[in-house]
C-alpha cells in the first residue's frame, strides 16, 4: 500500500534526501531553498548531522568534507549562493567525492525574491558536473536517492537544481522507504585527489572530462530523460524541467501529434536529441532562462549532417528572460505553425487589469512592506534625520532592501556588498556622507570580510548593522549571534560589538531603535567619527518577539489632540492610516506596540492604549 | 517556417478537473486555505497541484496560490483557465482576472486591507462597489463580508476557512472530505470555531 501526501516542493525533497539515506546537511537560507534545512532541522528523529552554515562557501566545503569521509552529504541554497560557493565547487569538480555529494541549488526565474535570474545549469556545464531538473515535485523527491547513488558511482558532486514552482509548488506525493543502514564515516587519505597541487590537478581535468560521455549515456538510461516518438510525426518539442510539463500540458490539450523528448538531466542526453532529430524536420526547445539545449541540439544538428530547423531562444521564439507557463508555449507553437496571434490585451504587468469594466479601474499598487513594528523601518527613519537627503546610503541583501521605500537603500548588489560598495564610494572622492545598512546574517555571511576591509583601508563611512536577532526573510533562521544552532540547541553567542572591535573599528556603539533619541545620538556620533564607524541597532524582529511571547501595549490616537499634520502616516507604518472626512491619523490592531510612532508626533497626541 | 500541418484536436474534458485561484494578501492565510483544499484532495484520492507566493510577498504584499485538482502535470494554471477565483480581498480579486476563465465564478471577501500605498497617499483604492460592478460584467460573483462571518464563529482570523467554506459546494470534494482536512489543518483549540466559520461561508453562498 502507497503513502501519499500533500507537501511543498522542498518538503519533498527533504523526504528524498531521508529515503536516499542523507547523513550530513549543510546551507545558508535564501529563497526558493530554505526550506529544505528547516524541515530536516525541524525532525524530531534524525540520525543525520545538520546545520545553517554562515554562508554558501563554508557550507559547500562543510559538505565536501562529509563526503571525502565517505558519508552522504547535501548542500542547499539558492542560485547566487552558488557564486559565493564557486571558489570550493569548480575544483571539487576536479577532486571528486567518496560518498554521495549533491548541491542543491534552487533556481528563481522571473526574480520572484532574487537580484538576478542566473540559470544554474550553466554552472553545472561550466564546472563539468552533472545537473538534475526535475519537473514536478514528485520527480524531484524520486530524483534524490538517484542522485546519491550517480554521484557515489562516478565519484562526482552533482547538481540538483529545482525552480520556484517546484520548491514553492504543492503536490500529493507519493512516499518511499527511508533507510536505515548507513555508511560509517572513514577518510581515506588520497592525497592525489584531496590536494589540489598542480601535478594533481592536471590528470584530475583529464579524468573528469573522460567520464562525461560515461555519465551522459547512464543518463540517457535513466528515467528523467525519456523520448516518446510519434509514428510518422515530423515535428518534435523537446522540453527540459518544468517547462516540459506546460509543453506536455498543451499539446495534450490541443492534441497535436509531435515527438517529444523530456530533459532532466545532464550532460544532455545526445543519443536521444540525435534519434529525434533523424526522424522529424522541426524541434522545438521549451527550456526557462538560457538555451542550455538549444545549443547542444543545435551542434548535434549539425554535426550529424540532419537538416532540422530548431526553433527556440536563439531565433525569438521562446523568451530568454522569466518563467514560462503554458501560455509562452502555446505562442511560441503559434509562431512556429505561422497562426494568427490572438487579439489580446497585452497586459504584462500584473497591475494591469483585465475584464472590460475592470480594465477601467485604477489599481493600487500593493507592494510587500516592512511589518508593523518592525524596527528597521525606525533605524531608517532616525538614519534619515541624522545623516538628511544629502547623503549616500549603500544597503544589502534582506527584509531591510524593503527599506528602499524609507529612502535609505541606494545601492544592493549581492550579499555583503553595502560595506564594500560604500567604501568604493568614499575611496573614489564621494564628499557627502556614507551610511550603510546591513543585516545582522547578512554582516556574518560576508559583510564581516567587507568591514575589515574597510577599517584597514581606513574608509571614513558609516556602518549600520541592524541586528534583528535572525535571519528574517528567509522564515527566521538562525544565526552566530542568536545563541543556539538550527537544530534549537544552545551554542556561543557571538557578540557583533565585540566582533567589530576586535577586526579594528574604533567607534562601535549598540543602540535600541524603539529609542528614537537613543539611536540618533548614535549616528550623529558615528557621523562625525574620522574613520569606519559602526551603529548596532539591536531589537528583535517583531514577528519573532510576538511567537516568543512579547505583549507591548498597543498604540492609539487621541482625535483631539491630532492636527492631522500626517508625520506618523509618512513614517510608513502599515497600522497608521489617515481618516480623510475626520482629518485625523487613525492607529489600527496591525499595532505591534513599538512606540516610534508617539515619539515622532510633536502634538503628544499618540498614546498606549489604555486598558 | 513548417507550415500549419499539425492537428488540432478537441481539447479533452477532463473528468474531476477544477483549476481555482485563490489571491489575497500577505498574511490572510491563502496558504492555509490552500493547504485544507490540497490535503483534502489527497484524502479524496485525487491528484493535486499547487503553486504558492513565498518570501517577499508575505510582508503584506500582494499573492496568489494557483490550485489544480486533477491534474497531474504542471502547478501553473494558464491564463483564461481557472474556473473559479476565491479573492480574499476585493482589490486583489482585479489583479489576477487575466487567469479566470470567461464566465467563470468569482467569490469575493469585501472586507477591504488597505496598501500602504493607499495609507500614505501615492495612490487610492477604488470603490467597492465599483468593483463588484465591474466584475459582474463578465462573471458570476458572490460577494459578502467573510471577515464578519468570522467574527460571528468566533474569530476574525478565521476568515480563510470562512472562505473555503464558500468554495466548498463548487469543489469536486464531498463537503465531509473537507472539514476533516480543516480539522487536520487548523490549531487544536480553534476547530469548532473553524468549522462554524467553513459552515457560515457554504450556506453564505448556497443562499445567495
Amino acid at each position: 500500500m502507497t503513502t501519499r501526501e500533500y507537501m511543498l516542493g522542498n518538503v519533498a525533497i527533504a523526504r528524498g534526501l531521508l529515503e536516499g539515506g542523507l547523513q550530513v546537511a549543510s546551507g545558508y537560507p535564501g529563497t526558493p531553498s530554505s526550506e529544505i534545512i528547516d524541515t530536516l532541522a525541524a525532525r524530531k528523529d534524525r540520525d543525520y548531522y545538520i546545520e545553517w552554515s554562515v554562508n554558501e562557501k563554508v557550507a559547500m566545503e562543510v559538505a565536501v568534507g562529509a563526503a571525502w569521509a565517505g558519508v552522504r552529504s547535501v548542500v542547499t541554497m539558492k542560485h547566487v549562493g552558488l557564486n559565493v560557493a564557486a571558489d570550493p565547487f569548480m575544483t571539487l569538480a576536479y577532486a571528486g567525492t567518496k560518498g554521495g555529494l549533491i548541491a542543491i541549488v534552487a533556481d528563481d526565474p522571473s526574480c520572484h525574491s532574487s537580484q538576478n535570474e542566473q540559470d544554474t545549469r550553466r554552472y553545472a556545464q561550466f564546472a563539468l558536473v552533472p545537473c538534475f531538473d526535475p519537473s514536478t515535485p514528485q520527480e524531484a523527491k524520486d530524483m534524490i536517492p538517484y542522485a546519491f547513488e550517480f554521484s557515489e558511482k562516478f565519484e562526482m558532486p552533482v547538481i540538483f537544481r529545482p525552480t520556484t514552482r517546484i520548491s514553492h509548488g504543492k503536490s500529493d506525493i507519493e512516499l518511499g522507504d527511508i533507510p536505515t543502514e548507513k555508511a560509517p564515516a572513514n577518510f581515506e587519505k588520497l592525497l592525489d585527489r584531496w590536494v589540489m597541487l598542480p601535478k594533481n590537478a592536471r590528470p584530475r581535468h583529464t579524468h573528469v572530462l573522460s567520464i562525461q560521455q560515461d555519465m551522459e549515456d547512464a543518463l540517457a538510461e535513466a528515467p528523467w530523460n525519456s523520448l516518446e516518438l510519434e509514428p510518422g510525426a515530423k515535428f518534435g518539442v523537446i522540453g527540459a524541467g518544468i517547462a516540459s510539463v506546460y509543453a506536455k500540458e498543451a499539446l495534450e490539450e490541443l492534441g497535436i501529434e509531435a515527438s517529444f523528448l523530456k530533459i532532466g538531466a545532464y550532460p544532455v542526453p545526445k543519443k536521444l536529441i540525435k534519434e529525434l532529430l533523424e526522424t522529424v524536420d522541426a524541434v522545438l526547445v521549451f527550456e526557462e532562462l538560457e538555451p542550455v539545449v538549444e545549443e547542444q541540439v543545435k551542434m548535434i544538428a549539425q554535426d550529424a549532417g540532419l537538416p532540422v530547423t530548431v526553433f527556440g531562444k536563439t531565433n525569438g521564439f521562446v523568451s530568454r528572460e522569466g518563467e514560462l507557463n503554458i501560455g509562452s508555449f502555446l505562442k511560441a507553437l503559434g509562431k512556429v505553425f505561422e497562426l494568427p496571434e490572438e487579439p489580446e490585451s497585452e497586459s504584462e504587468s500584473e497591475f494591469e487589469a483585465a475584464g472590460a469594466g475592470a480594465e477601467a479601474l485604477a489599481l493600487a499598487p500593493r507592494p510587500p512592506s516592512l511589518c508593523a513594528g518592525c524596527s528597521h523601518r525606525a533605524t531608517f527613519y532616525a538614519m534619515k534625520k541624522v545623516f538628511g537627503k544629502d547623503a549616500v546610503y549603500p544597503s544589502d541583501i534582506g527584509c531591510y532592501t524593503l527599506g528602499i521605500q524609507s529612502g535609505t537603500v541606494e545601492t544592493t548588489l549581492c550579499m555583503g556588498s553595502s560595506i564594500s560598495v560604500g567604501s568604493g564610494l568614499y575611496h573614489a572622492g564621494e564628499k557627502r556622507p556614507i551610511c550603510c545598512s546591513i543585516g545582522d546574517s547578512t554582516f556574518f555571511h560576508t559583510g564581516m570580510n567587507s568591514l575589515l576591509n574597510a577599517i584597514y583601508n581606513k574608509a571614513d563611512i558609516t556602518v549600520t548593522i541592524l541586528d534583528n536577532r535572525i535571519t528574517g526573510m528567509t522564515g527566521h533562521q538562525p544565526n552566530p549571534g542568536m545563541g543556539f544552532t538550527a537544530t534549537g540547541e544552545p551554542t556561543v553567542e557571538v557578540s557583533l560589538a565585540e566582533l567589530c572591535k576586535a577586526m579594528g573599528a574604533g567607534f562601535v556603539t549598540v543602540a535600541d531603535p524603539y529609542d528614537l533619541e537613543e539611536i540618533q545620538e548614535a549616528f550623529k556620533a558615528a557621523k562625525e567619527f574620522k574613520g569606519t564607524a559602526v551603529v548596532i541597532a539591536k531589537q528583535p524582529c517583531v514577528i519573532v518577539a510576538k511567537r516568543a511571547g512579547v505583549r507591548r501595549v498597543p498604540y492609539a490616537v487621541d482625535p483631539e489632540k491630532c492636527e492631522g499634520c500626517k508625520q506618523c502616516v509618512k513614517f510608513g507604518c502599515p497600522a497608521i492610516e489617515f481618516d480623510e472626512e475626520k482629518k485625523v491619523a487613525v492607529i489600527t490592531a496591525l499595532c505591534s506596540g513599538c512606540g516610534v510612532c508617539a515619539q515622532i508626533c510633536k502634538f503628544d497626541a499618540i498614546g498606549e492604549v489604555k486598558k | 517556417m513548417i507550415g500549419s500541418g499539425a492537428n488540432a484536436g478537441e481539447a479533452e474534458s477532463q473528468g474531476e478537473s477544477f483549476d481555482l485561484l485563490i489571491t489575497g494578501v500577505g498574511g490572510q492565510g491563502a496558504i492555509l486555505a490552500s493547504d485544507i483544499i490540497g490535503k483534502a484532495a489527497v484524502i479524496a484520492g485525487l491528484p493535486i497541484r499547487a503553486a504558492e507566493t513565498h518570501g517577499m510577498a508575505q510582508r503584506g504584499g500582494s499573492v496568489v496560490n494557483h490550485i489544480r485538482i486533477g491534474a497531474e502535470l504542471g502547478s501553473m494554471i494558464p491564463e483564461k483557465g481557472a474556473d473559479l477565483m476565491l479573492a480574499l480581498e476585493p482589490m486583489e480579486a482585479i489583479r489576477y482576472l487575466d487567469f479566470l476563465k470567461d464566465g467563470g465564478v468569482v467569490i469575493v471577501n469585501t472586507e477591504l486591507v488597505v496598501p500602504v500605498t493607499v495609507s500614505s497617499g501615492q495612490a487610492s483604492y477604488p470603490e467597492v462597489s465599483k468593483i463588484l460592478e465591474a466584475l459582474s460584467e463578465k462573471y458570476t460573483v458572490k460577494a459578502f463580508n467573510a471577515d464578519e462571518l468570522a467574527a460571528e464563529a468566533g474569530n476574525r482570523l478565521a476568515m480563510n476557512v470562512v472562505m473555503v467554506g464558500a468554495v466548498s459546494s463548487y469543489l469536486p470534494i464531498s463537503k465531509e472530505v473537507l472539514l476533516e482536512s480543516v480539522k487536520a489543518l487548523v490549531p487544536p483549540k480553534t476547530v469548532e470555531v473553524n468549522v462554524k466559520a467553513f459552515e457560515l461561508g457554504r450556506e453564505k453562498v448556497q443562499e445567495s
